[in-house]
């Protein structure tokens, strides 16, 4: 906690939405990703994505790189939150 | 195991995008996770019914360590389903005031000490003692509330009715539901609604009488709305004395006179007597027309004493009656135009839509609060629209307990658990199960709530021990009472959770378990009791307001009739108290389902349930499977004839406007818990006086002007509001009571009806002035 002491670390929760029959890569593309935690629906065409950066900066990165993932249909956040 | 806060969060995160999938795709699955688990010693959630309203909201609230952290709907309660209010949501707030009490304190030469509360429970105990040795017993008396849990007012009972002898009890819900029950025992001879929340679901037409469901009721009303969203002619109809939040949502919004409710009742009956939409089958089987004294008075003089006497009558004499009601004459009464009343009637009438009316303290709190539910009963009488789904005559209660522990458990002056002390039987029973002699039990009632507080003033009672409820800021013409508790002589004790106006008269302060600091049990609305568990550790020396009793009670020589354990007394009690309700009218549900259940409704018969009372479709107590009105001995349904009779003060040359008080939805009654959490308090920090802008124009006011509000009583200054969330009519103002830096009721009337005895919060005269 020390180094990073005064930037928010900020988590995200998402659901996202696969194109169509594109769901295992996005899963694929999703967990190669860093700083991504990926839970599937196995019985729906939906996933749970979490997103826990270390600063700001990270997170607005990581957020345009998932953008650009074609796998992916669209996202939906669902919490946010910056810690300190 | 430990988790750092910063697992916990992402825990969270996971878990807000599972509920928000969840409620998208009913059913959806995530293989090898289930975001309900979470590390055991993380986070435990467990259900217990909403601490405020008298909905009785199921919640689930979420323990980490030793403290309360979260709060969301039980899925599992088909009260709320799932969703709760803005006071419901931030509930557990209440336990972690900075300023609880969690010792006990001590009046010592005029100063409050702190004292350890075994020391103060023998004070409270000698003091009982003492003065009912010297004044008899019935010097001493308790002053419970719609919030006390049930074995909390079972205890009460038992302790002051059945072991002092004395019927100096008492509850808060006289304030709020008293003319309720009058209403239901005149015209059904048994307590608490036929219905059910399922009529919500049902209904085609909503007519709200006095209510303003959006901000006192708002988990019902988004359950009207939802049932008016699904549906293509659902039609909701408010009709006030004031245009408020619920206003804006209903179909149409019909302002009334005040105490003119009466008058459109019986024009609304004229109408459908004339109109033939009477279900004549129903009326002739299943109903009885009567009349009572009238003329009745108001009760604002000391010992001022009223009972009713039925007679039976005839429709035909019914119809001679409301002869006075055409809607041309209501409408000179109520100001209410003869065509709307006509559009209510017709409503009413038209056999294929379902009506439910629902009313809370608009019709209660009023000088002829019992004949006003009498009316409306009435109504759903002459066409046959009740106790079937979606045809209801509908009580809202107040406060989360008021049908649990007042109505049920009967903590008030003439009830027993089951029946009245007037009843050699009711009192053999109870003597029976509390391990008493019969003639503990005095067969006569002493003092309502208002005379009760006479009483003490007059120096007739010495003793009074508040449990639960705040009196020097809800009393009507209140300074006579805080003085009156202030006088040489009275001993005050009162147990509770934070500094209050009442905590500040009291003698004793004995400091309350809260909610899921300790096992209880409410009872809603509906007859729907739900248990919840101690969740989370008393602070310091706070004690369950039942073991308090107890503990009393057995320094008083008392330890037979109060054996229990400390471990399992809620549960001991339950099984005592059901025993007063063992009938299919009114059989409770066992400890172990309650426990289980997210609320069960009574009659519990067989494991089943009872949606609808009086109807043998639902009800296991009806004698076939029609309408059985098995509480009046002729097993009818009483229509009564009561007339139009003005309020007790109306406004004139020197007080010209009517004073209306009442609630909002942030804050919970007196506010003492609600205005102690932030979001709470900074979305509604102080009280106001709502003004119409035609009458804020001609005294010269805008909102946040200060104004002196006086009447008869006492003047209270405070600012204005003009255009707020509520907007009164010209010639009224409005006042929430929920500040108690701003203490209204100095300034209401100690009227109220003369069967129920319930105070008029809602009319008294005023007048105004910029200051």
């Amino acid at each position: 906690m020390g180094t990073n002491k005064g930037k928010t670390m900020p988590i995200f929760s998402f659901l996202a939405y696969p194109e169509k029959n594109m769901k295992d890569q996005l899963i694929r593309d999703l967990s190669h990703m860093d700083y991504c935690e990926v839970k599937a629906s196995e019985n729906q065409d939906v996933l749970i994505l979490l997103t826990d950066t270390p600063d700001e900066e990270t997170n607005k990165d990581l957020i345009a790189a998932i953008k650009e993932i074609k796998s992916l249909q669209s996202l939906s956040m669902t919490f946010g939150h910056t810690d300190l | 195991m430990t988790i750092t806060r910063r697992e916990f969060i992402r825990a969270m995160a996971l878990k807000s995008a599972a509920v928000a999938a969840a409620t998208m795709f009913p059913g959806i699955s995530f293989a090898g996770w289930n975001p309900t688990d979470l590390p055991a010693d993380s986070i435990v959630w467990s259900k217990t019914p909403c601490r405020f309203c008298g909905t009785g909201c199921g919640l689930l609230v979420g323990v980490s360590g030793q403290r309360a952290v979260a709060v969301k709907g039980d899925p599992n309660c088909s009260v709320n389903k799932g969703l709760c209010c803005i006071k419901g949501y931030h509930s557990i707030q209440i336990l972690y005031g900075k300023d609880r009490f969690t010792t006990a304190y001590v009046r010592k030469n005029g100063k409050m000490v702190p004292t350890p509360i075994e020391e103060a429970l023998d004070i409270v105990a000698e003091q009982m003692k003492a003065s009912i040795e010297k004044n008899g017993k019935d010097s001493v008396s308790i002053y419970g509330s719609g919030q006390w849990s049930i074995p909390d007012g079972y205890a009460a009972s038992k302790f002051f009715k059945g072991c002092i002898g004395t019927n100096n009890v008492e509850a808060n819900a006289r304030l709020c539901m008293a003319s309720a029950v009058t209403g239901c025992l005149t015209s059904f001879g048994l307590d608490e609604p036929m219905g059910c929340y399922e009529d919500i679901d049902n209904a085609d037409v909503f007519i709200t009488w006095g209510n303003n469901m959006a901000e006192m009721h708002p988990v019902l009303f988004s359950r009207m709305l939802a049932n008016r969203k699904s549906k293509t002619d659902v039609r909701i109809i408010d009709l006030t004395t004031r245009s408020t939040r619920s206003s804006l949502a209903a179909d149409k919004s019909i302002l009334f006179k005040p105490q003119s409710d009466l008058a459109i009742a019986n024009a609304i009956c004229y109408e459908i007597v004339k109109n033939n939409w009477v279900n004549q089958d129903f009326v002739a089987n299943h109903v009885s027309f009567h009349k009572g004294k009238t003329n009745i008075g108001y009760g604002t003089e000391d010992h001022f004493a009223f009972s009713d006497k039925a007679e039976t009558v005839d429709f035909e004499a019914f119809k001679i009656f409301l002869a006075d009601y055409t809607p041309e004459a209501a409408e000179k009464i109520s100001g209410v135009s003869a065509e709307d009343i006509k559009y209510l009637a017709a409503l009413y009438g038209d056999p294929d839509k379902r009506v439910t009316s629902f009313w809370t303290m608009g019709m209660n709190q009023h000088t002829r609060g019992t004949w006003i539910n009498n009316l409306v009963y009435n109504i759903h009488l002459l066409t046959g629209k009740i106790s079937t789904p979606g045809n209801s005559p509908f009580s809202l209660t107040g406060q989360p307990s008021a049908c649990g522990t007042v109505r049920e458990v009967g903590t008030l002056t003439h009830k027993l658990p089951h029946g009245v002390v007037m009843n050699e039987e009711n009192r053999k029973m109870a003597a029976k199960i509390w391990g008493v002699p019969e003639t503990n039990i005095d067969p006569k009632p002493t003092y309502h709530t208002v005379e009760m507080f006479r009483a003490l003033d007059r120096g007739d009672i010495n003793f009074m021990w508040i449990q639960v409820t705040n009196p020097m800021v809800t009393m009507p013409n209140l300074k006579r009472y805080r003085e009156g508790a202030q006088k040489d002589g009275r001993f005050i004790v009162v147990s509770e959770i934070y500094p209050t106006p009442t905590s500040d008269v009291a003698d004793v302060i004995l400091p309350s378990a809260l909610w899921v600091e300790r096992e209880g049990f409410f009872g809603n609305s509906e007859r729907r009791t739900q248990h919840n568990d101690q969740l989370v550790p008393k602070p310091g020396e706070a004690m369950c307001n039942t073991w308090q009793l107890i503990q009393v009670a057995r320094r008083m020589g008392f330890e037979k009739q109060f054996p229990w354990k400390e471990e399992t007394y809620i549960e001991d009690i339950w099984n005592e108290y059901i025993k007063f309700h063992d009938s299919p009218k009114h059989r409770m549900a066992s400890y172990k389902v309650l426990k289980e259940r997210s609320g069960v409704q009574w009659p519990f018969v067989d494991g089943k349930e009872t949606r609808w009372r009086y109807n043998g479709k639902y009800d296991p107590a009806c004698k076939d499977d029609t309408w059985d009105f098995y509480g009046k001995p002729d097993h009818r349904a009483w229509v009564w004839l009561r007339p139009y009779e003005p309020a007790a003060e109306s406004p004139d040359t020197e007080y010209p406007f009517w004073l209306n008080t009442g609630r909002v939805l942030e804050h919970w009654h007196t506010g003492s818990m609600t205005r102690r959490i932030p979001i709470l308090h900074k979305a509604v920090p102080e009280s106001y006086v709502e003004i119409n802008p035609e009458d804020a124009k001609i005294l010269g006011v805008v909102t946040g002007s200060k104004v002196k509000i006086s009447s008869r009583r006492g003047a209270i200054v405070m600012k204005a509001s003009i255009n707020g969330r509520g907007n009164p009519p010209e010639g009224m103002v409005f006042v929430p009571f929920f500040d108690e830096s701003y203490l209204i009721n100095e300034v209401t009337l100690d009227a109220f009806c003369p069967i129920s005895k319930q105070p008029d919060y809602k009319k008294c005269a005023v007048k105004l002035e910029k200051v």
